[in-house]
């Protein structure tokens, strides 16, 4: 069994947390005090209708206003699949925490009100999909009962979306109609859709294929910790633990340290305690190398053959998330994965829309939820590839040094 | 490329140790919450994973209510032992005492509440800048919302609407002097999750998790055990049944669920069966308001 993150994006009034809900509840995943705990608190008791939305809203001040506003995680499972959902919050003055819950999404389900069709939000919600590279792209068109099940309407609205993804370079989308609070498409086909001959919401998360998602390709490694238990019988121990980022290592391998670029060869290669042949992303292990070379948390272990970047003067798009604005000459802390070094931001080139993709010109300052394209210098050289290459040794976070905040998104480019 | 394939269970164990690295690196002085029931037991073994062949680097600390299962307290030492981690007891009955605080009142009287003041005295105590717990999102509307890494400030406090943005896997846990941060490594596993694990790995757990003959009160439909820590009423049905225990915590405040299941194949099967939550089955002290768990958390709480 595998497993499948994704992310739900949507407006106030989409639904979307009706649409958990009623995942949820129809795959047979809420349990009876959960319930009855909802069905306490829905408000218009109509014919038995409890309000599904009140599963996902966690926070007293969420379920007073009715809103989501912040990523909750919601975990289900079937005979198929665990799934872990990032419920986002839509509104724009949430994009930061739409980010936060995508970062690490395999796929999203952009909800759609099929009486509003493609708005400014879907754009919105579209642009940050493809920004963050997200594989797999389900368009929900949702209160399709509201339209009477109308054909019509669905195909204008997935006419509408294709230009859109076009323009974004959106790949493997899947548009469903749906009726969250009906349960139309959700776990079973609709007897009300009879002209949809797609899969039902369920099947598609079930079966979307992820495999090809991790980058097995190009190896990439950094050190987290250095093991060196200096007991009697492991003296000369000297471990270099960390997640694998992308690709395979395998026991002999030749292997470059960056940003130094001393060479070695693998001795050992462990997960878990247990020796291995090889070792492969998404693993945690521990590499032991054949020299005794300076190696130390930030580090990068990468095969010879195949090297990522090293530089200290990047150019990277960032997602603004604090209240206090990013000003050209500030100085910050980057963290990229395990490594953190002083930076500053040099200079900032334009603003994107991201209601348009849009460059604009900068005025005064950069707010939050603003997405920038900045040049960084670091105080020394950080070791990444693109973004759009390999995501996870392309991402970063800037940290203000006086208030230890994690301010912005970094997409290295 | 098949061959290169994680199961889901695989997958939280990587991201697990990733977190616990992340930990030892970023904090100066870590510490692991320890209660003796699975999840902090499954803790422990991913630390153990985490810092292979090296020892866990960090101690064990055991706020201790004093209402503890016997056999829970027998399972803590023998582990801290097995790991050969420090074990750092400190007592919410001495918290009691030296800070002159009112004991609860009631039928099932529970210290849990009162652990938060002991736990803060600890923190500050061993000036720890980072806490382990073994929290989960499924486990709670509250919890499903906190960061891995949550940011505490000097009382101890979360603000729900404060916390930092989380991204990737990357941790940012630097803080001020006197903040801390509790780091929850398994919020992304489920209760069944943790089973299949224990099962899967073959962790061993005290044995009420599985099915034993005790004493029990049954009050609003749940099933509490009898200690000298209840109090007695005279309408009250006491009996012995067939029981285990779901999750682990303050005998006042953990209820017990009938079952016969004896092995953890047995204990999973049920779980799948069940359709009641965790929580909902087992805690008498989140029953009290839609809100209990944020108003604790935000107090301090883990």
């Amino acid at each position: 069994m595998d497993l499948l993150r994704f992310i739900t994006a949507g407006s106030v009034d989409d639904g979307k947390s009706t649409l958990i809900g009623r995942l949820l509840y129809d795959s047979k995943n809420i349990l009876i005090d959960q319930l009855e705990a909802i069905t306490k608190q829905t408000k218009n008791k109509e014919a038995g209708v409890v309000d599904l939305a009140l599963l996902t809203d966690g926070l007293r001040a969420e379920r007073e206003q009715g809103i989501t506003i912040d990523v909750a995680y919601r975990y289900f499972a079937t005979d198929k699949r665990k799934f872990i959902i990032a419920d986002a919050p839509g509104h724009v003055q949430y994009t930061r925490n739409m980010i936060t819950g995508a970062s690490n999404a395999n796929l999203i389900i952009i909800l759609v009100d099929a009486r509003q069709g493609v708005v400014e939000q879907t754009r919105r919600h579209s642009i940050i999909a493809s920004l963050l590279k997200i594989p797999h792209v389900v368009i929900a068109i949702n209160k399709m009962d509201l339209v009477d099940y109308s054909q019509d309407v669905y195909n204008n609205i997935m006419i509408d979306y294709t230009e859109v993804a076009k323009q974004l370079g959106l790949k493997d989308i899947t548009y469903i109609p749906i009726s969250a609070l009906n349960g139309d498409n959700i776990v079973d086909r609709s007897s009300q859709i009879g002209w949809y001959d797609g899969k039902a919401l369920l099947d598609v998360l079930e079966e979307v294929k992820i495999d090809s998602d991790t980058n097995l390709t190009d190896a990439r490694f950094q050190v987290q910790l250095v093991i060196r238990p200096q007991t009697e019988d492991l003296h000369d121990y000297r471990g270099y633990a960390g997640k694998i980022i992308s690709g395979v290592y395998k026991k002999g391998d030749r292997v470059t340290v960056l940003p130094a670029g001393t060479e070695s060869t693998i001795a050992t290669l462990e997960v878990a305690g247990r020796e291995v042949e090889e070792a492969f992303a998404p693993q945690a292990v521990v590499i032991q190398l054949a020299d005794d070379v300076d190696v130390s948390r930030g580090d990068s272990i990468v095969l010879s053959d195949n090297k990522p970047r090293v530089s200290n003067e990047i150019d990277a798009l960032l997602c603004w998330m604090d209240e206090k604005p990013l000003q050209a000459g500030n100085k910050y802390y980057i963290q990229h994965n395990s490594r953190l070094v002083r930076a500053v931001v040099r200079t900032i080139e334009y603003k994107l829309d991201v209601n348009s993709l849009q460059q604009q010109p900068v005025e005064d300052g950069v707010k939050l939820n603003e997405v920038v394209k900045v040049k960084i210098k670091t105080a020394s050289p950080l070791v990444f590839d693109a973004y759009d290459n390999i995501g996870m040794n392309g991402n970063a976070i800037l940290v203000d040094e006086t208030s230890n905040s994690t301010v912005a998104a970094v997409l290295l480019q | 490329m098949s061959n290169y394939h994680l199961d889901y269970l695989e997958q939280l164990e990587s991201e697990s140790i990733h977190i616990f690295r992340e930990i030892a690196a970023q904090f100066e002085r870590p510490a692991l919450l320890f209660s003796g029931g699975k999840d902090s037991i499954t803790l422990v073994h991913l630390a153990k994973k985490a810092f292979a062949p090296g020892k866990i680097p960090f101690p064990l600390v055991h706020v201790d209510t004093g209402h503890n299962f016997p056999e829970a307290l027998a399972y803590r030492d023998q582990l801290a032992g097995e790991v050969n981690a420090t074990l750092i007891v400190r007592k919410v009955e001495d918290t009691i005492r030296e800070k002159k605080l009112t004991e609860p009142k009631g039928k099932f009287a529970s210290r849990n509440w009162l652990q938060t003041y002991t736990l803060l005295d600890t923190i500050e105590e061993f000036k720890f800048d980072a806490c382990i717990g073994g929290a989960r999102r499924d486990e709670e509307k509250a919890r499903a919302k906190e960061r891995i890494f949550s940011v505490r400030d000097e009382f101890g406090q979360w603000d729900p609407k404060l916390q930092r943005p989380e991204l990737w896997n990357i941790y940012n846990g630097r803080i001020h002097k006197g903040e801390n941060v509790r780091v929850f490594p398994i919020s992304n596993w489920t209760e069944l999750d943790i089973w299949n694990y224990i099962r899967k790995e073959n962790i061993g757990l005290p044995s009420i998790y599985f099915s034993h003959d005790r004493e029990v009160i049954e009050h609003e439909g749940q099933l509490v055990a009898m200690s000298d820590y209840v109090r007695v009423d005279e309408n009250d049905r006491i009996s012995t049944r067939k029981v285990r225990y779901r999750t682990v915590g303050d005998m006042t405040c953990t209820a017990a669920v009938e079952s016969s299941a004896a092995n953890l194949d047995q204990v999973i099967e049920e779980i799948i069966a069940t359709r009641v939550s965790e929580r909902g089955e087992t805690r008498i002290d989140d029953r009290v308001t839609e809100a209990a768990m944020e108003d604790r958390k935000k107090n301090g709480y883990f």
